[in-house]
């Protein structure tokens, strides 16, 4: 590289008024890894520290202000074989954690407050039983009550704010009935403890916090952790721009980039931002843009967009939109007008808690009237309306939904999906329809050789290593064929025409059919043609858009999970239809705008079908957001990442058919959790209405409720696959 | 029974301080890294040779 890496973009002071830089580290593979990132870091000129974090896979570096160009870290890194890439924790990151610990500190004190109350209790309910003195249960009260309520104040804060918010807002939410019910609780222990009762509820409110803070906190904890793993794609996938300073090229990150720059792009290298041609002739290939796999010639005065592919000379182009602004206008308008006209599906949980809380608010309501009217006193009536308030207070229904969705993201997360959106699991399952995109979706990203097998093998690896010294698409698709990574010595690129090198004193030239002497073929539509001659022999390589390797096997896999397969793509008829003949799909469409998509997502969704799109093209975006769910996978452009409710990682399909198939098992458990919750609270009001219901019934019920419905979750988890 | 007087506050003062050391491992960072922390044991990269 002849241009020197900036990073001072991403360099930050710290309090000890040191420069410090937080890197996401690529092959971090096992323990060894961390002494060693350590140890050579930590060599380099004024270096105060250098700490990996080996969980999510990042290095925090603090050097002297001065002392050190942070670019040196990276080509240490890079010289330990491993990759580093700057990065900046987003504000939401960092909220969460914040979030995370505020959790953990309330889980700690509930528990700690869970436990001695109970200590105290079991204490109580033996003594009722044999010979404890009054004065010794209402010592026990009082400890309880004076651990119990700052506990609470403390602990209860997560429920208490949500259900202000919510009520604020003149709607519910499942915790406006875990506020009231654990406030009267306590409220009523203290007035029973004031006058000497046998019975406070101490235990029971503050048990309930503690079991909901615990499943909150491991909810919070998968979805800090996917969040992780997604900020550390998001860096490895940042790229840099070659920006002018004066004559001088400058490596600096995309984030960088201002409207006016100029920049240099590279053959091979990807537009790092959407601009105006200033010099140069080439031709790019835009299907992360349109999804059209034909390459565009461009010159001077043209404008290109960001994530176009280079392919043949070098360009100089002029920043016009850099950053957010990247977008085309049209796309923007459709995605506007997609994202306002989505009705959410009401969430389960917000639906089970919408019926639930004035059903429950009035039974116990109507439990006290009961009471009052067949002559009880106003204090036993009131006291039993509680207790139905204590013992229907939603524990198990507040978990049920929260425990499968994090077992289920777990489960989602080792088959490579990372979800964006929690309630994205609930609508994976009711899909019935799939749409795909077809370029960089059914098909790989890249390009691929064809047929490898029908060549030559001698010559094809003589040509794969040669490739390793060209970027040029086409050549990095014939490089993926090398059995080595070792390029030849003193190979040449000529720009826009191919690579030469000398190879056992024979030349080899790769390239275009003029560069290797030879004559072009007649052009097939869908096919690139690279040539290779090597002294008297010679090989065509063709090269085109390939399906993802497992592509016919999860087609097949989802047509037996009962999904109707389509496929709405924006390049050519001719490109589009043998793919769909290669995986059975009957239903296709072809040179779609983005605005033709979402007609036809719209039609399906006024039939009453839940479309599950998959895609990644930035013309994908809008329809992404117009379907009822949608999938990308991570080399889609960033903008239709965005809109996706989940990401799929890796060269395979099959993420998609497990997402399917583990979202409707997670939703299966679900529904099941909540008619367990509906059943307990079936059987137990009636027991609370009469009065029936003591502390020790109340805690054994909530307790086993609780870990019923959270061992019932984990099957969510499933078998392999 | 009256050593309860004196059991249960000091029962729940143990807890107490059981409950902050939790809370000061929490803040100092000691849970920021729960993988790194079973591999670094291993380390003997602080052992002179």
């Amino acid at each position: 590289m002849s241009a020197a890496l900036d990073l001072s973009l991403y360099a930050r002071p710290d309090d000890d008024g040191r420069l410090s830089l937080d890197l996401a580290v690529d092959g971090v593979t096992c323990g060894a890894c961390i002494g060693r990132i350590e140890g050579a870091v930590k060599q380099l000129p004024g270096v105060a520290e250098a700490r990996l974090n080996y969980t999510n896979r990042r290095l925090h570096v603090a050097w002297t202000q001065g002392a050190l160009e942070p670019s040196r870290i990276i080509e240490t890194l890079e010289a330990q074989g491993y990759h580093g890439h700057p990065f900046v924790a987003l504000r939401a990151e960092e909220e969460e954690a914040a979030e995370a610990r505020r959790l953990t500190r309330c889980v700690a004190v509930a528990g700690f407050a869970a436990m001695n109350i109970m200590l105290l209790s079991v204490s109580v309910w033996s003594g009722n039983v044999s010979d404890m003195t009054g004065e010794t249960r209402d010592f026990f009260h009082w400890a309880s009550a004076l651990i119990a309520l700052p506990a609470a104040a403390y602990a209860g804060r997560p429920f208490f704010a949500s259900a202000w918010r919510a009520l604020k807002a003149r709607s519910t939410n499942m915790d406006v009935p875990i506020s009231i019910g654990v406030t009267l609780a306590l409220g009523m222990s203290l007035v029973e403890t004031a006058h000497h009762a046998r019975e406070a509820y101490f235990d029971s409110a503050i048990m309930l916090l503690f079991f909901l803070l615990v499943g909150r906190a491991l909810e919070h904890a998968m979805r800090r952790r996917t969040r992780a793993v997604a900020g550390n794609l998001a860096a490895l996938k940042a790229e840099t721009a070659n920006r002018f300073a004066g004559d001088d090229l400058v490596t600096v990150p995309v984030a960088a980039l201002r409207a006016g720059d100029r920049l240099l792009v590279k053959p091979g290298e990807r537009v790092p931002a959407d601009g105006r041609i200033e010099a140069g002739r080439s031709e790019i290939d835009e299907s992360l843009i349109t999804g059209e796999t034909a390459r565009r010639a461009i010159a001077p005065g043209a404008i290109v967009y960001a994530g176009s592919l280079n392919y043949a000379g070098a360009l100089t182009l002029t920043v016009t939109a850099a950053g957010g602004a990247t977008l085309i206008d049209e796309i923007e308008t459709l995605l506007e007008k997609a994202a306002s006209a989505k009705s959410r599906a009401m969430r389960l949980a917000d639906r089970a808690s919408r019926i639930y809380a004035p059903v429950v608010h009035a039974t116990a309501a109507l439990t006290g009237i009961g009471w009052l009217l067949a002559g009880a006193s106003l204090h036993d009536a009131l006291v039993t309306a509680i207790a139905v308030l204590i013992i229907t207070c939603p524990c198990a229904l507040a978990l049920a939904i929260p425990a499968v969705q994090v077992v289920a993201s777990g489960a989602l997360f080792r088959a490579n999906v990372i979800l964006n959106a929690g309630d994205a699991i609930e609508r994976l399952a009711e899909a019935d329809v799939v749409v795909f995109d077809k370029t960089g979706t059914l098909t790989l990203p890249e390009p691929r050789v064809v047929a490898p097998g029908s060549l030559d093998p001698e010559l094809m690896q003589i040509a794969a290593r040669l490739a390793l010294s060209s970027r040029h698409p086409l050549a990095v698709a014939v490089a993926r064929e090398a059995a080595t990574r070792v390029p030849f010595d003193g190979a040449i690129e000529e720009t826009g025409r191919g690579v030469r090198a000398l190879v056992d004193g024979v030349e080899a030239r790769l390239g275009s059919a003029a560069f290797c002497g030879l004559d072009e073929p007649a052009s097939l539509p869908g096919l690139s043609h690279i040539y290779f001659a090597y002294g008297a022999r010679s090989l065509a390589v063709a090269v085109a858009q390939s399906l993802r390797p497992d592509a016919i096997e999860t087609v097949a896999r989802l047509r037996a999970l009962g999904l109707d397969l389509r496929i709405l793509s924006g390049d050519r008829a001719e490109a589009v239809a043998p793919v769909a003949k290669a995986l059975g799909i009957t239903s296709w469409g072809a040179a779609l705008t983005p605005a033709d998509k979402i007609s036809l997502i719209d039609n399906l969704k006024q039939i009453g079908r839940r479309v599950l799109m998959v895609g990644d093209g930035l013309n994908d975006a809008p329809s992404l957001a117009a379907a009822h769910v949608s999938l990308s996978p991570i080399s889609a452009a960033d903008l239709t990442q965005a809109q996706a409710d989940a990401v799929f990682l890796g060269e395979r399909l099959a993420p998609v058919a497990d997402a399917i198939v583990i979202a409707r098992r997670a939703r299966r458990r679900m529904s099941e959790n909540l008619w367990f919750a509906a059943t307990y609270n079936a059987i137990a009001v009636p027991f609370a209405i009469l009065g029936f219901v003591t502390p020790l019934i109340a805690a054994l019920a909530m307790s086993g409720s609780s870990l019923t419905v959270t061992l019932n979750a984990l099957r969510a988890r499933g078998g392999r696959r | 029974m009256n050593v309860l007087v004196y059991l249960v506050p000091l029962a729940l003062g143990l807890g107490l301080v059981g409950l902050f050391a939790f809370l000061w491992a929490l803040r100092s960072g000691q849970y920021s890294d729960m993988d790194g922390a079973a591999l670094r044991i291993l380390q003997d990269d602080d052992v002179e040779k």
